[in-house]
């Protein structure tokens, strides 16, 4: 299981830190969306696949 | 190519909460040519699967220019392509160039520190609500100040310059005004905020979004001044709109109401559900799309050059949920599409959820009893391309 998050297709948006927020943070610097947890518990992987799914610039992935 | 009906661009409801008459039966299950009163013809998507790939799909461009979008009633196109700073109308590292510090104003946690503010602003208005006593309107003591003051704020107008700064804001969202009317306002609101910017650059600061564009990017100043205009434009009427439809919808479903109020902290999947249903009611085609290559779309092959309009009746569609015509507030969040998809998704979505969720929320907690003074259904409406709402919602409690 491995999260990640495609930075040139981020447009910032913050959905995947609404969806799970404990595996997602935002960028100070520019928004974009941050991995704080790229091997989530299996818990939270439902939140990491709404993250997918919201995600309006499908930059984030789950490798099962 | 599949032949489709062409059918033409009309707003008449037979419930003010419903979609045009005849307009989900004349999309069908899509994508159908449409008419635009400029005898443009554009492709509707309606399909959630449809809406998801053309939002998402780089092969269709938001770049507009002789587009089928319209603004005024002579079927006039407001902006000119070229405007600089128009984040709305262009594609890829372009719009990426814009997008990208902007989210950063946005971002989840910077909203979240924003809250208590909200929270105050729709206190302070609810309290002279009931000190006034009932009846009142909903609109003009809620849904219109809270976000203009809100982004205001967000922007970081000065208050001396707060009066100002919202007459002029405010005239430049009339109903179907000419390109011309448009326009001036436009220059006024421009005049307004020139000074403000001169500010923030003498200040160098960066903690709101004028500071933000003024110090942080490369925007020129005529980006800057449109991109503050825009963000007024975008998250001015649209938020009012919806904390009056959803009231509304409220009102006339009383058993969703009292799901709400049997237990307000679960605001925030409430407020994605009436997003949800709100948006897939009001069954509107304005987010306008050109394809640049030929695609498929739901089985349809759509040219290279033909103009695509796709409706958010893609939020009515069983294949994002269940009974997805029904609006059911004991269900969870699920992937609506009410602020768009892809790279031009809102971006004020997370700044219009904290203010629907808390000005809904203290709505329905300061008054339990809140109710219509006259029927839903007698309310005067406004309708334009751009948003829909109640003009004026007369209440009691
Ligand atoms: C309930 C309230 C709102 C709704 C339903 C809404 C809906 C939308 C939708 C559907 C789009 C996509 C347009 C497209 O794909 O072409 C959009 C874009 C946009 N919205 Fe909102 N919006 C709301 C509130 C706001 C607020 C409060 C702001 C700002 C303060 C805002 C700023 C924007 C901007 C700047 C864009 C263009 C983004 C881009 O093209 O990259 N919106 N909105
Ligand atoms: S949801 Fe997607 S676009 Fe938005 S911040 Fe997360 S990764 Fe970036």
């Amino acid at each position: 299981m491995t999260v990640r998050i495609d930075q040139d297709r981020c447009i910032g948006s913050g959905q995947c830190v609404l969806a799970a927020p404990d595996v997602f943070d935002q960028s100070d610097d520019d928004g974009t969306g941050l991995v704080l947890s790229a091997e989530p518990s299996a818990g939270l992987l439902p939140g990491v696949r709404h993250a997918v799914e919201r995600c309006p610039a499908q930059a984030v992935t789950l490798e099962e | 190519m599949t032949e489709a009906a062409v059918c033409p661009v009309h707003q008449e409801r037979d419930h003010p909460l419903h979609p045009p008459v005849g307009f989900p039966e004349a999309v069908g299950d899509g994508p159908v040519r449409m008419l635009w009163p400029n005898s443009v013809e554009a492709w509707i998507v309606s399909s959630y699967a449809g809406v998801r790939q053309v939002l998402s799909d780089p092969r269709f461009s938001t770049r507009k220019g002789g587009q089928p979008e319209m603004r005024t009633d002579a079927g006039e196109t407001v902006l000119d392509p070229d405007q600089p700073g128009n984040i709305n109308g262009i594609d890829g590292p372009e719009h990426m160039r814009l997008r990208r510090p902007l989210s950063r104003g946005f971002m989840v946690k910077r909203m979240n520190e924003l809250r208590p503010r909200i929270q105050q602003i729709v206190d302070e208005h609810l309290d002279v609500m009931e000190a006034k006593g009932a009846p009142a309107d909903l609109v003009t003591s809620l849904c219109l100040p809270l976000p203009s003051l809100v982004i205001a704020e967000l922007l970081g107008v000065p208050p001396e310059h707060q009066e100002l700064f919202q007459a002029t804001a405010g005239d430049l969202f009339g109903k179907n005004g000419s390109k011309d009317e448009y326009l001036a306002h436009a220059t006024r609101l421009a005049e307004v905020l020139a000074p403000i910017v001169a500010e923030k650059k003498a200040a160098g600061t960066n903690d709101d979004m004028i500071g933000l564009m003024a110090n942080d990017t490369d925007f020129s100043m005529d980006e800057l001044i449109f991109l503050c205009i825009g963000l007024l434009a975008a998250g001015h009427e649209t938020t009012s709109n919806f904390l009056g439809l959803f009231t509304l919808h409220l009102f006339e479903k009383p058993d969703q109401l009292a799901i709400l109020q049997r237990d307000p902290s679960r605001a925030d999947v409430v407020v994605e559900e009436l997003l949800r249903y709100t948006v897939g009611q009001l069954g509107g085609s304005g987010l306008i799309r050109r394809a640049t290559e030929d695609v498929e779309v739901d089985g349809v092959l759509i040219r290279a050059g033909e103009w695509v309009s796709v409706s958010l009746m893609a939020n009515l569609d069983e294949a994002l949920c269940p009974r997805a015509e029904e609006l059911d507030l004991e269900r969870d969040a699920v992937s609506h599409l009410g602020f768009g998809f892809g790279p031009h998704q809102c971006l004020g979505a997370n700044l219009a959820r904290a203010e629907l969720q808390i000005g809904l929320r203290s709505l329905f907690e300061r008054f339990p009893g809140l109710r219509p003074a006259v029927p839903v259904t007698e309310l005067r409406y406004r309708n334009d391309m751009i948003t829909y709402g109640a003009a004026e919602i007369p209440v009691v409690w």
